[in-house]
């Protein structure tokens, strides 16, 4: 049984028709062509598939498509706008916040909720935020500097 | 990873939801999904189809009532954390919340979907337990309302019939509550999470209840430890004495790779002392 899903990614309107089984992060990568996100532990722990469903920061891999029906997905390629780089990513850029870069898309998205919930954010309340991201490389260092560093840009 | 086939209903009210599971062979009801899907990817679960109860409008509302906080099925861990009422109510409840998996998880996770599930590791058990906590379901049968200390039977496993859907969750509202975990650092679940409530009557401690996960295979009351500290003062050697008494309420403590059983119940009676320490501080 195969099931409609409409939903809007980026700003831009989509249709599939997909098997329940299909996770949001799967459609993503192979139906839209967005394989900005990255999966990485699939198994809900490390982050790195983490897109913005309705502005929430979610693990998607842990969301099926059809849950997804009708909602406003924001990938790591749908935050940059026509001026340039979103905040969060210059500040990556600025900082060096990352090494190998596979957590990289997952880790900004996570950023955007965190400063979107606390434009202050200091370092302790970015690490608590980061919980759910885990940096195979250990970079953490940078990574809370560039996500502080933007939040003192944007306040 | 991806789970088995199944067929997928998206129910629109509890009704249509209770008729799905009753008529539907080896359906599972998924909300945030956020316990079931991890376990579907990894086929430890492969139920033939799935009764989405995620978007039945008016089951995620959380509001006071009274003495009381009455929280949506469908409330998800980020917005019990959230919400006004919840924090002046029952700041455990909101604490406890807060405390569950991280950011993305607490987006998506319900707090009926944890309860359903009885994780041994899940969060909330333990502070349904301590503040008695009533569930309410609705079944063929119609609806009906489940004490915490009846619903939680075993691992994985609670009072709730297969065709029954968790309605909301009635708590007290406490101010002497306090939370507190030992976090597995990659899952995020509690290797150990004890919630403490305490009522102080004059200067000596009128009532006390302790809820204790992740040590055996449902969470429990560890109701000799909470008996020893009434009749006195909430004083650091009583605190210690009385969480001395945790282990009186582990049949059988589990162990893993991260955690033995013994270094879960060595846990548990460290965390007690420092829940109760901060609960006696709220208590006033």
């Amino acid at each position: 049984m195969r099931h409609r899903v409409c939903l809007t990614v980026n700003g831009k309107a989509e249709e599939f028709d997909v098997e329940p089984r299909l996770l949001l992060c799967h459609l993503l990568r192979a139906y839209v062509g967005l394989t900005g996100t990255n999966i990485g532990c699939d198994t809900s722990q490390c982050g790195s598939c983490t897109v913005l469903m309705d502005g929430k920061a979610v693990k998607s891999c842990t969301v099926l498509a059809v849950q997804a029906d009708g909602c406003e997905v924001t990938t790591i390629e749908g935050l940059a706008g026509a001026d340039g780089l979103h905040p969060v990513q210059q500040s990556f850029w600025d900082n060096h916040g990352l090494q190998c870069g596979f957590c990289t898309p997952g880790m900004i998205m996570t950023a955007v909720e965190i400063l979107d919930r606390n434009p202050g954010a200091t370092d302790a309340e970015v690490r608590h935020g980061l919980e759910g991201n885990i940096c195979r490389c250990t970079g953490y260092e940078n990574i809370v500097k560039s996500i502080v560093a933007a939040g003192a840009r944007g306040s | 990873m991806f789970p088995s086939q199944f067929d997928y209903h998206r129910a629109a009210s509890v009704a249509e939801a209770v008729e799905l599971l009753s008529s539907l062979p080896d359906a599972k009801l998924v909300a945030g999904g956020h316990s079931l899907i991890p376990a579907m990817k990894l086929r430890a679960a492969q139920p033939a189809a799935l009764v989405d109860i995620g978007r039945i409008p008016g089951l995620a509302d959380v509001s006071a009532d009274g003495d009381s906080l009455v929280v949506g099925a469908l409330a998800t861990h980020a917005a019990v954390a959230d919400s006004a009422a919840v924090r002046s109510g029952c700041p455990m409840l909101a604490e406890t919340a807060a405390a569950i998996g991280d950011i993305q998880v607490r987006n998506r996770g319900t707090i009926g979907g944890s309860l359903a599930h009885a994780d041994p590791g899940a969060d909330y058990p333990a502070a349904m337990l301590a503040l008695g906590a009533e569930i309410t379901a609705v079944g063929a049968g119609g609806e009906r309302t489940i004490a915490a200390s009846d619903f939680f039977v075993d691992i994985l496993t609670t009072a709730l019939a297969d065709n029954e859907v968790i309605t909301s969750v009635r708590v007290p509202c406490v101010a002497g509550g306090a939370y507190l975990k030992h976090r597995h650092p990659a899952s995020s679940y509690a290797v150990v999470g004890v919630a403490a409530c305490v009522g102080m009557d004059g200067g000596n401690v009128g009532s006390c209840a302790i809820g204790i996960n992740g040590v055996t295979g449902k969470a429990v009351l560890a109701g000799a430890a909470a008996a020893a500290l009434c009749g006195g003062p909430a004083s650091a050697d009583r605190i210690a004495a009385a969480a001395g008494r945790v282990g009186d309420a582990f049949d059988e403590p589990l162990g893993d790779l991260y955690a033995s059983g013994e270094f879960r119940a060595h846990l548990a009676g460290v965390y007690t002392r420092r829940a109760l320490a901060v609960a006696a501080e709220r208590a006033g």
